[in-house]
């Protein structure tokens, strides 16, 4: 392999000039939430450091993580991080397989030890590890060897994150997320089915930056894009304060924006960027395409009652519930009725008649 | 690990059913024990209707005379915004609605959400004022026992979870939301086995008040 | 012979449990508002005197009988059974603190009807051998000599021999087939007989046919009083017979409160059956024929008065409007306290209080309730239509040394009688003396 060339380097190798490099500074700042102050240390450190050394495997997964990182258009950040790291070895992207692919692999990982960074796409099977593996090795086991000289592990995806839709009831494959099986690395996970482009892109520019993960929620995401949730940064908000809904997928409410709560709408307990940094290129996000929010982003989200179903519903079936409690207490209630009738009409069947003499104590 | 969405997911899930079915349990089972002690027939001639007088009342004891009125003002003026608010944001809150119309398979008007919230926080003013009062209070504090304060907590705290819920207090909205889910379930359990049932007996208690004052054509 | 048990009490409070008591201890949320309508809280500020908690036996009972959690709870020592001490304890708060006025009803905002729970509540404690000693030998006297005051046959017929002698007219007694029978108080015998000289004054003017009965005049019931159902069974069976061996039409309950309660409406339901005849409270009766124009007036009490209603006949009896419409014919000063009707507070008597001893101090001092409303009218005469508010109220006066007569609403009326309907007075007796 070449040697690393940093991200300056390779910026002004393909024609960009200072000051398009500074402004790509200005959005890794704003992506990251960070003050414009930092701009001159983001540039320093990108104009220094050597392209970080990236390990992608994919697990059990649709590729969808991938497409959604690959299909930005350019020239944006996530197209410009991609362009500079050193993508060592993507199961999916890369031209070798076999034996070969292996070899880059371990070659890659022989480069960098301890200090690649590991991205994992898609959940790992340990219940029957033979639904998914690769070169005969099951996912767990490349996991682990690949984990054990990584500097970090970026769990890309719900799947990864928290086992995703592998993971939802009965579960076969016995689906777990990277951090079930890795307890002893730095984790950033950046749930989303899949997750919004710019967040993956911003962790792996942070990471390059400053040489450290950004600050990360207790479900170890990134907090910079998952610190809100998806409901109090969504545009159609005041129409939930107002009370305007739209009830049905076609009726005068959903024409006019109105909020999709009462359509089962998950943007209250979601916490992902997508009602600000949006998909394709900034054009829209599922909200605002009139559908509500799935919760894609947050674990066992395919588990989580109906999608159309309001949030405030319960999951189960309550109202079955309610008509055998009913009986069942109705039954009870007849039950202990009769008894208490019987306890009633003994103290009555049993009643001395209480005459004058019977008003005190002392025997009269 | 157990993380808050999987929270949320459980107390939506099978808590509720669990809650549903002890409260739907109770209540039927409280109120058939109260029913089947029956009542001896009243063989006294008739001055007025036991329907009118019962029906009457049913009402009436929701207005109070102007000597009542002065005398236990802090009571009804506080009792009041209290039950008037639960009562608002029980049943005007959308989301709540929603809940009732998948019992219920039909709803009706909901108030913005602003209002809502605005009558959450007096509702809950009023109930921490009562609190005070029942502390306070010479005749309060000597008739409470326990259960009114078990009775007190369970019901504060589902207006207390909500409120910060919707204002992502303290957790993370899908935390807060479980949480106030949880604490309604726990009123629910609550609920049948204790003075929280005065929801429905009061009804009945009015009734019998007002048949048997009815009966003897007075108006109670 | 037996004695009083506590089992035999318990016994009793489970037999008198029934869906209303399990429906208002169901909706009790302890709010208190019951003690602001008790002048023995409102008078001494002392918690203990607040109306549910005097219910506090019966409510254990049907927690730890009748409700399975109730049960579950005494089950696991959670809740404690009731023992006899407490009912010992509570003797003062069931009977020498709760004249059974029925105000604390009228305020429960869930609609409990307190009185009804004390007068079950009553019957277990009697049966328990925990009803105030004055109150037994008031039951005693009430079997053995006629009534709890122990005024017997050989007084009233004292009594008619005085009112005849002085007044020249006839009192009936023990005539069959007449319209009305009247009944009275004993405490009307021993200390109103102006109202047995006013009825009979009233019944001739109006020229109706009435009698008394030698064997069922006594209204007021010892054992509705006490608590126990079968004395008071008998007492009431006296007038059944009486009245149904004389075949009256209508039985007049004296102006006595507790007695029209007794026999109006725990009447039939002592005995278990509808009466034969009509039950009717005194004032019922001249407010009807005061609206037939069969009761003409004339002139006015000049005096600034005020009435006091009595709570059984009023709140718990229904005769509300009667005693306004008739003090309206004979008072041009007429003016209301500020709770009054519905709405009135008790002469601290009522229930039984007035006769046990050791409630005196406590109810003089409950007393001061009616103080300050007479004060706030500033009246100069006090009507009232109960022998025992009216001795209550005396006695109450007499104790905040307050100058003010007390008069009975009947003998009101009949001083104001208009001169000419003693026409109908020879019709009327010339009836009498033919049968």
């Amino acid at each position: 392999m070449s040697k690393p060339q940093s991200i300056a380097e390779r910026l002004s190798n393909q024609g960009f000039n200072r000051r398009d490099f500074l402004k790509f500074c200005g959005i890794t700042a704003t992506v990251m939430g960070l003050p414009p102050a930092v701009i001159p240390q983001i540039a320093n450190a990108l104009e220094k450091t050597p392209r970080q050394s990236v390990i992608w495997l994919s697990f059990q997964e649709c590729t969808g993580c991938t497409a959604s990182l690959t299909r930005a258009h350019a020239p944006t950040l996530e197209r410009l991080i991609f362009d500079h790291i050193s993508l060592d070895i993507h199961h999916t992207l890369q031209a070798a397989s076999g034996e070969a692919a292996e070899q880059i692999r371990k070659q890659a990982m022989k480069d960098n030890q301890g200090n690649y960074l590991l991205i994992v796409e898609g959940s790992i099977p340990i219940g029957n590890p033979g639904y998914s593996t690769i070169a005969g090795m099951s996912n767990k086991d490349m996991l682990m060897e690949v984990a054990k000289d990584a500097k970090a592990i970026i769990a890309v995806g719900t799947c990864a994150a928290y086992g995703g839709i592998p993971h939802a009831y009965p579960n076969p494959t016995g689906a777990v997320s990277v951090e079930e099986l890795i307890t002893n690395k730095p984790i950033v996970n950046i749930p989303g089915c899949p997750p919004i482009p710019v967040a993956i892109a911003g962790v792996i520019a942070h990471t390059v930056t400053f040489g450290t993960l950004p600050e990360l929620d207790s479900l170890k995401r990134p907090v910079t894009f998952f610190g809100q949730n998806i409901h109090d940064r969504c545009y159609r908000r005041p129409f939930y304060d107002k009370g305007l809904f739209a009830e049905s997928f076609d009726d005068e409410g959903a024409k006019k924006g109105w909020c999709l709560y009462k359509l089962g709408c998950k943007g209250p307990v979601t916490s992902n960027t997508c009602a600000t940094e949006k998909w394709n290129a900034g054009v829209s996000f599922p909200i605002e395409s009139g559908h509500g929010c799935l919760g894609c982003s947050e674990p066992n989200f395919w588990d989580a009652g109906s999608f159309y179903k309001a949030l405030s519903v319960p999951t189960g079936d309550f109202a079955q519930t309610a008509g055998y409690a009913l009986a069942a207490g109705a039954a009870v209630g007849v039950a202990t009725g009769l008894l208490n009738k019987k306890k009633k009409g003994d103290a009555a069947k049993n009643h001395e008649t209480v005459t004058i003499n019977d008003l005190d104590r002392k025997q009269q | 690990m157990m993380t808050s969405i999987d929270f949320l997911s459980w107390v939506r899930g099978p808590v509720f059913i669990m809650a549903t079915a002890i409260f739907v349990f109770g209540i039927s089972l409280r109120l058939l024990e109260i029913v089947s002690l029956r009542r001896k027939p009243d063989y006294s001639a008739p001055r007025g209707s036991r329907m009118v007088g019962g029906m009457r009342t049913l009402f009436s004891r929701s207005m109070y005379d102007k000597s009542t009125f002065q005398r236990s003002a802090f009571t009804i003026v506080a009792g009041y915004i209290f039950h008037l608010g639960l009562f608002i944001v029980t049943f005007l809150s959308v989301p709540h609605i929603l809940l009732f119309r998948e019992l219920f398979g039909f709803d009706w008007f909901g108030l913005p959400t602003i209002l809502i919230d605005a009558v959450t926080v007096i509702t809950l003013l009023a109930m921490l004022v009562l609190l005070i009062h029942r502390l306070k209070n010479p005749v309060r504090r000597f008739l409470s026992t326990f259960e009114n304060y078990v009775v007190w907590t369970v019901t504060f705290l589902p207006l207390l979870t909500g409120y910060m819920a919707y204002h992502h207090s303290v957790f993370p909205y899908p935390l807060m939301l479980g949480l106030h889910i949880l604490s309604v379930e726990i009123l629910m359990v609550v609920f049948p086995f204790t003075q929280l049932m005065h929801t429905f007996t009061l009804f009945m208690a009015r009734w019998h008040t007002g048949a048997n004052a009815g009966h003897r054509g007075i108006q109670v | 012979m037996s004695a009083a048990t506590f089992e035999r009490g318990y016994k009793a409070f489970k037999e008198q449990i029934d869906a209303p008591i399990a429906a208002y201890f169901s909706s009790c949320v302890s709010c208190g508002m019951c003690a602001e309508a008790c002048l023995f809280f409102t008078e001494t500020g002392d918690p203990k005197y607040t109306p549910i908690y005097k219910l506090e036996p019966l409510r254990k009972v049907w927690e730890q009988e009748y409700t399975l959690w109730g049960r579950l709870k005494a089950l696991l020592g959670i809740s404690k059974k009731l023992t006899d001490d407490e009912l010992a304890e509570w003797q003062e708060l069931i009977y020498g603190s709760c004249t059974m006025c029925g105000r604390c009803t009228m305020v429960c905002p869930v609609g409990n009807d307190l009185v009804y729970m004390i007068r079950k509540a009553r019957e277990g404690m009697a049966a328990a051998g925990h009803a105030p000693p004055d109150i037994i030998v008031g039951t005693q006297r009430a079997i053995t000599i006629g009534s709890a005051t122990g005024v017997g046959l050989p007084t009233l017929q004292a009594q008619i021999r005085r009112i005849e002698r002085e007044t020249g007219m006839k009192i009936p007694m023990d005539v069959q087939g007449v319209e009305y029978m009247a009944l009275l108080s004993s405490m009307e015998i021993m200390s109103f007989p102006e109202y047995l000289e006013a009825l009979a004054k009233i019944m001739k003017y109006a020229g109706k046919t009435w009698t008394l009965s030698s064997e069922g005049f006594e209204a007021t019931n010892a054992g509705v009083q006490i608590g126990v159902s079968e004395i008071a069974k008998e007492l009431v069976m006296r007038i059944v017979k009486a009245a149904e061996k004389l075949q009256v039409k209508t039985v007049i309950s004296p102006e006595c409160g507790h007695a029209y309660g007794a026999i109006r409406w725990e009447g039939p339901n002592l005995i278990g059956r509808p009466f034969t005849f009509r039950v009717q409270h005194i004032l019922e009766v001249l407010d009807e024929w005061r609206e037939q124009g069969k009761l003409k007036t004339e002139g006015f009490e000049k005096a600034r008065l005020t009435f006091h209603d009595p709570c059984q006949s009023v709140r718990r009896g229904g005769v509300i409007e009667q005693p306004r419409n008739l003090l309206k014919m004979v008072a041009s000063h007429f003016v209301e306290m500020e709770d009054h009707g519905k709405m009135n507070w008790c002469c601290t008597g009522g229930g039984g209080v007035g006769a046990i001893e050791e409630a005196h101090e406590l109810r003089t001092k409950a007393f001061n309730r009616k103080k300050t409303q007479l004060d706030a009218l500033k009246v100069d005469k006090l009507v009232t239509s109960c022998a025992n508010c009216r001795l209550v109220l005396e006695d109450g006066l007499e104790a905040y040394e307050m100058e003010m007569p007390v008069m009975g609403l009947t003998e009101m009326i009949a001083e104001h009688l208009k001169e000419e309907g003693e026409m109908e007075k020879d019709k009327g007796l010339y009836r009498f003396s033919e049968n």
